[in-house]
C-alpha cells in the first residue's frame, strides 16, 4: 500500500495559528486572581543562609507574600526525578549563585520585581568548587554531605550505571561500559592515538523561558507549563504536596523551543508552592538570566586513547568521560550514562572500556541537551577516528568504512542490533561535501563524522482515537508540541491508518488530566513510539468498529474488510465510521474509541527501540590573520526509515545541525569566579541569519528500517551530535593544527594559527 | 502609586485610549493592556527580535520600548498583519515554507520582515539576511525563513503587476 497522506510534505498543523498570533504559549496564559512570582536569588555561588529579612519587601505597595523554604513545613521540599536532591527553595544553604531563595508573590511583575530588591538575605560563605579539578581534589568541600531518597528507579537500569556509594566525594554519578582486554590490545596495535577534547558548557537557549502558572487549590493543583514531560512534572508536584497523581494536573500549550532544556521538572514546584502559600493563583515567567541560572548543558573533557592496526582496524577504545553537572543532579546521571554508550562510536571495537564521572560544582544545574551526551563524548571519539586517519595515511571516510558496523550487528552487547546502513549513509555525505567544494581550497577544511544514539528512552507511550458521529478524528496522546511538528506528524499517520483525509485529523496533546500517559518528549521518540501507539489506537478502533458494524447489519465480523474511513462488507458496500457510529448508538451521537498501549515488549522488547544516526558534515574556510570561520558548507543525512513528513524531518536536521554550529563556533557559558560573565544573549552568541553556510544539503535516506508506523525512526538530534567533531576536523585540516575544545572562536583559531606549523 | 500616563494611539487600525504606568514597556502594555499576545518576550535586551513591533511603520523593541512613547501614533503587531481576505504574503509564505517550528520567534520575523519589504519591494538574499540579522531563531536554521521572505517579495511584487 502506498501512503497518501504519510510521506507527504503537508503544512504544519500549527502554522497558521503561529504566523498571527493565536497560538497560546504558557507565557499567555492568565487566571482570574492570578498574583505575579519573582524569585529572589542567591548572591554566592556557596554560602550558609544566616538570616532572610522579608519585612520591607512585605511593606511595598502590592505584595501579597514572600515565601522561603522556612513556610514550606509540611510539604516534601526538593524536587528530582532521578535524585531528589534539589531543594524548591534554598534550605539553609545555597550552592550556586542564582538559585532560588525565596519567592516573592505581588499584584504585579513590576510590583514583585520592586519587592524581590528589598528581600535582604544574610550569608555566611562556604569554599566553593568552581569547576571539576576544585571538586575532585581531596581537599574539596563537599555540596551534598548526604545521599537523598532516590527518584524515579528506572534510571538505574542505564548500562552500568552504579548506586553512588555514600557521599565522600562531589562525584555525582559514575557509569561505565567495558568487554575485552583493552590493555593488552593496546600493547598490540600498530599505533595509539590520544585525543583529549573539552566541550563547552552551553545553555540551550530556548526563546520562551521557563515559566508557570499554578493554581492550589487545597485538595487538587493544577498547573500550565513549558514542561516536555508534563507527566513526569506530575509525579514530583504530587510528591511536594502529598496529593493523588490524579489530583495533579500539568497542562502544557504550545512551547517556545526545548531542545531537552525543558526536560524534567524546572520552575514548577516553584509555582505551586506559591499558590499553595498565597492561596491564589500564580505565575511565575523567569527572565532569559533566571533561565540560564537554571539550567545549563553539562560541559565535558573526554579523553580518548584507540590502538589501530596497520590496516586501519580498531583493536580497542579506551575513554574517560568527566562532566561538569553543576549543583543539583537534575537528569545528569542520565547524560552521563548516554554519554558513555555514545562516544565510542557505530564501530567494530573488540575491546572496549569507558569510564565517565559526573561531577558537582558550585555552578548552575546541568541537565538533557538534544543529542543527550552524544555531542559531549562524541566530539573526543570522532576526533580521534581523524586523527588516526592523519597517522595512519588513510582517507578518513575510508578509516570509518572499514570500521562502521554493518546492519544486524550489535553496537552494545545485548542491546537492538543496528537498524541502519551507516556505510551507506557516509557515501552520501561524503559525496555531497565533495560535489559542493568550491576550486579553491587554500585555507578550506572538509570534516565529517557519524554517531549512533541509543534514542526512544524507555517505550512507554498510550494513546487514544475516537472517531466522532460526523467521521471526523479525534487523536488523543500526551506528547508535547514544542516545534518538532509532532501534532502534523502524528495527524498523518491516523488520517493514514484510518483511511481519512488529514482535515478531518484533530490532535489533543499534553494534558495529564485528559490524555492519554506519555512518558516523556526527548530522544528522538515522539514519531517512532508516540505513533505507535496511535497506530496501534488505530487498529483497536477498526476492530471495535468492525464489530459495531457486524451488529448493526446482522453479520459477523470477519465478513467485514477494512475500507478507506469505514469497512466494507460481504455484498461490496461500504459502512463509514460515522455511519456506524449513528446507527449503533441510534442517533447521530457517541463514538468509538480505540486504545493503543506501548510498552517493553513486541517490537520494542529489545533496548533501544531504535538506533538514532548522526551522519553530518561540514566545511569551512578560515581567514588567517583573523581566525574567523566561515561555514561554507553544511551536509546532513537523515536515516530516519521513513520520513512521514519530508520537510519536517528536513527542518529537524537543519535546525539540529545549525545548534551543533553554535556550540562549535560561538555558544559557551563562561565562568569567571562565583557566578557566569556572560548570563545574557548579547554576550552568549548564538547563530544568526548571517552565519547561514552558503550551501546546505539536508539528505533523507529512507530505507524502512524502524520500528515506528510504516518504518519511521527517530530523528531531531542525530544531525547534531557529529558536527562538533566536523568542525574541529575542518579547522584542522584548513590550518593543519588540530584544536582541542569548542567552540572555536575566531580569538581560539587564530591563537592556534600562531603555534609552530606542526608540518615544518 | 505610580505616575500612571495616558497613552492614545492606533493599534492594529483599531483607535485605544488607556492609561498605564510611566514605566510599562510597550510589550507588557500590548500583551497584557490589551490582549494582544502574540507579541512575544524573550532576552529583554533587544537583541533577539522576538518582541517587533511597527511604530509608525519602523520597527522597534517593544521590551524596552516604553507603552508612553506610542501616544499619537500608529502600531502594528502580529495579529495586524492578516487582512479581510486572508494571511499577509509574508505569512502565507512561513507556513508554506516550513519557515518556522516552535514559533515562539515568528511574529518577530514577520514584523521585520514586513518592515524590509514596506521598504525594499524586491530585495536579493543578501538584503533579507543582512536585515534579519538581529532576529534569533533557535530551531529552524534560518534558510526557511529567509527563503519565504523572498517568495513572498516575489508573490507580491507579481501581484501589483
Amino acid at each position: 500500500m502506498t501512503p497518501k497522506v504519510a510521506g507527504h510534505s503537508v503544512p504544519r498543523a500549527d502554522g497558521v495559528a503561529k504566523v498571527t498570533g493565536q497560538a497560546t504559549y504558557t507565557v499567555d496564559v492568565t487566571l482570574p486572581g492570578m498574583l505575579h512570582g519573582v524569585a529572589v536569588r542567591a548572591e554566592r555561588a556557596h554560602a550558609r543562609i544566616s538570616g532572610i529579612d522579608t519585612s520591607a519587601a512585605l511593606a511595598l505597595p502590592g505584595v501579597a507574600a514572600v515565601v522561603t523554604a522556612a513556610d514550606l513545613e509540611g510539604l516534601f521540599p526538593r524536587f528530582g526525578h532521578i535524585v531528589a536532591d534539589h531543594p524548591i527553595l534554598a534550605i539553609d544553604r545555597v550552592r550556586y549563585w542564582g538559585e532560588p531563595v525565596a519567592l516573592v508573590l505581588a499584584g504585579s511583575v513590576d510590583e514583585a520585581n520592586d519587592a524581590a530588591a528589598a528581600v535582604e538575605v544574610d550569608y555566611e560563605d562556604l569554599p566553593t568548587v568552581m569547576d571539576v579539578e576544585a571538586a575532585l581534589s581531596d581537599v574539596a568541600p563537599l555540596l551534598h554531605e548526604v545521599s537523598y531518597e532516590g527518584g524515579d528507579a528506572s534510571f538505574r537500569t542505564l548500562s552500568g550505571g552504579a548506586p553512588v556509594p555514600g557521599r565522600d566525594s562531589n562525584v555525582a554519578h559514575e557509569a561505565s561500559v567495558a568487554w575485552g582486554d583493552v590493555e593488552l590490545a593496546l600493547a598490540e596495535a600498530e599505533i595509539v592515538v590520544d585525543t583529549t577534547m573539552r566541550y563547552p558548557m552551553l545553555y540551550a537557549y530556548a526563546m520562551e523561558p521557563y515559566n508557570a502558572v499554578a493554581d492550589f487549590r487545597g485538595d487538587s493543583l493544577e498547573v500550565v507549563s513549558t514542561a516536555q514531560h508534563p507527566f513526569m512534572v506530575r509525579e514530583d508536584l504530587a510528591r511536594v504536596f502529598g496529593l493523588p497523581l490524579s489530583r495533579v494536573r500539568v497542562r502544557v500549550p504550545f512551547v517556545g523551543g526545548g531542545y531537552g532544556s525543558k526536560s524534567y521538572t524546572k520552575v514548577e514546584p516553584l509555582a505551586a508552592v506559591g499558590s499553595w502559600a498565597a492561596g491564589r493563583p500564580v505565575k511565575l515567567v523567569l527572565t532569559v538570566e533566571e533561565s540560564i541560572y537554571t539550567t545549563r548543558v553539562d560541559a565535558a573533557v573526554v579523553h580518548v586513547r584507540s590502538g589501530f592496526a596497520a590496516d586501519g582496524r580498531i583493536l580497542a577504545r579506551d575513554v574517560t568521560i568527566t562532566m561538569d553537572s553543576g549543583a543539583y543532579a537534575d537528569n545528569s546521571p542520565m547524560v552521563l550514562g548516554k554519554a558513555v554508550n555514545r562516544c565510542f562510536g557505530p564501530y567494530r571495537i573488540p575491546n572496549l572500556r569507558v569510564h565517565g564521572r559526573s561531577v558537582y560544582t558550585n555552578t548552575v544545574p546541568a541537565s538533557s541537551y538534544r543529542g543527550f551526551g552524544a555531542p559531549q563524548g562524541a566530539l573526543a571519539g570522532e576526533a580521534n577516528i581523524d586523527q588516526a586517519a592523519e597517522r595512519l595515511g588513510i582517507d578518513p571516510g575510508e578509516l570509518r568504512r572499514r570500521n562502521l558496523l554493518a546492519r544486524g550487528e550489535e553496537l552494545l552487547p545485548g542491546k537492538r542490533p543496528l537498524d541502519a546502513d551507516i556505510a551507506a549513509d557516509l557515501d552520501l555525505l561524503v559525496t555531497s561535501l565533495e560535489e559542493g567544494a568550491p576550486q579553491d581550497r587554500r585555507w578550506y577544511g572538509i570534516g565529517f563524522g557519524v554517531s549512533a544514539s541509543d534514542a526512544g528512552a524507555f517505550p512507554v507511550s498510550t494513546a487514544a482515537v475516537k472517531v466522532l458521529p460526523d467521521g471526523s478524528v479525534l487523536v488523543l496522546n500526551g506528547s508535547v508540541e514544542m516545534g518538532q511538528g509532532s501534532r502534523t506528524v502524528l495527524a498523518q499517520i491516523a488520517a493514514e491508518e484510518l483511511g481519512v483525509a488529514l482535515d478531518q485529523v484533530a490532535v489533543e496533546q499534553s494534558d495529564t488530566g485528559t490524555v492519554p500517559y506519555e512518558r516523556t518528549t526527548g530522544a528522538s521518540r515522539t514519531t517512532a513510539l508516540a505513533g505507535l501507539a496511535i497506530a496501534r489506537a488505530c487498529g483497536d478502533l477498526r476492530r471495535r468498529a468492525r464489530g459495531m458494524a457486524a451488529e448493526v447489519l446482522g453479520c459477523e465480523p470477519d465478513d467485514l474488510a477494512d475500507a478507506p474511513g469505514g469497512v466494507v462488507g460481504p455484498d461490496g458496500g461500504t459502512l463509514s465510521f460515522g455511519g456506524i457510529v449513528a446507527r449503533w448508538f441510534g442517533s447521530a451521537a457517541g463514538e468509538i474509541t480505540g486504545i493503543g498501549l506501548v510498552r517493553r515488549g513486541d517490537d520494542t522488547a529489545v533496548m533501544p527501540p531504535f538506533w538514532e544516526i548522526g551522519c553530518s558534515g561540514v566545511a569551512v574556510r578560515v581567514d588567517p590573520e583573523t581566525g574567523y570561520v566561515v561555514v561554507d558548507q553544511l551536509v546532513t543525512v537523515g536515516d530516519v526509515g521513513f520520513a512521514i513528513n519530508p520537510a519536517g524531518v528536513e527542518g529537524q536536521d537543519l535546525g539540529a545541525a545549525t545548534q551543533g554550529l553554535g556550540a562549535a563556533l560561538y555558544e559557551e557559558l563562561v565562568y569567571d569566579g562565583p557566578h557566569p560573565i556572560n548570563p545574557n544573549v548579547v554576550d552568549y552568541r548564538v547563530p544568526h541569519a548571517g552565519d547561514m553556510p552558503r550551501r546546505i544539503d539536508t539528505i533523507l535516506a529512507q530505507r524502512h528500517d524502524g520500528i515506528g508506523p510504516f518504518g519511521a525512526k527517530g530523528a531531531g538530534e542525530g544531525s547534531l551530535n557529529p558536527i562538533g567533531s566536523a568542525v574541529a576536523a575542518a579547522i584542522a585540516r584548513a590550518t593543519g593544527r588540530w584544536p582541542t575544545e569548542l567552540p572555536l572562536t575566531p580569538e581560539r583559531v587564530w591563537r592556534l594559527l600562531q603555534e609552530p606549523d606542526p608540518g615544518t | 502609586m505610580p505616575e500612571l500616563c495616558e497613552i492614545a494611539a492606533t493599534v492594529n487600525g483599531v483607535a485605544v485610549r488607556r492609561t498605564a504606568p510611566a514605566r510599562t514597556v510597550l510589550a507588557a502594555f500590548l500583551r497584557d493592556d490589551l490582549g494582544l499576545t502574540g507579541t512575544k518576550v524573550s532576552c529583554a535586551l533587544q537583541v533577539c527580535g522576538v518582541c517587533a513591533v511597527l511604530v509608525d511603520g519602523e520597527p522597534v523593541s517593544s521590551c524596552t520600548y516604553l507603552a508612553v512613547d506610542i501616544d499619537g501614533r500608529e502600531v502594528v503587531t502580529v495579529e495586524g498583519l492578516a487582512g479581510a481576505d486572508g494571511l499577509h504574503p509574508l505569512q502565507q509564505a512561513f507556513v508554506d515554507h516550513f519557515a518556522l517550528q516552535c514559533g515562539f520567534c515568528t511574529p518577530g520575523f514577520l514584523i521585520m520582515a514586513k518592515a524590509l519589504l514596506d521598504r525594499v519591494p524586491d530585495p536579493t538574499q543578501e538584503e533579507v539576511v543582512e536585515h534579519l540579522e538581529g532576529n534569533i531563531c533557535r530551531c529552524t536554521g534560518y534558510r526557511p525563513i529567509v527563503a519565504a521572505v523572498l517568495d513572498a517579495a516575489a508573490r507580491m511584487t507579481e501581484a501589483r503587476g
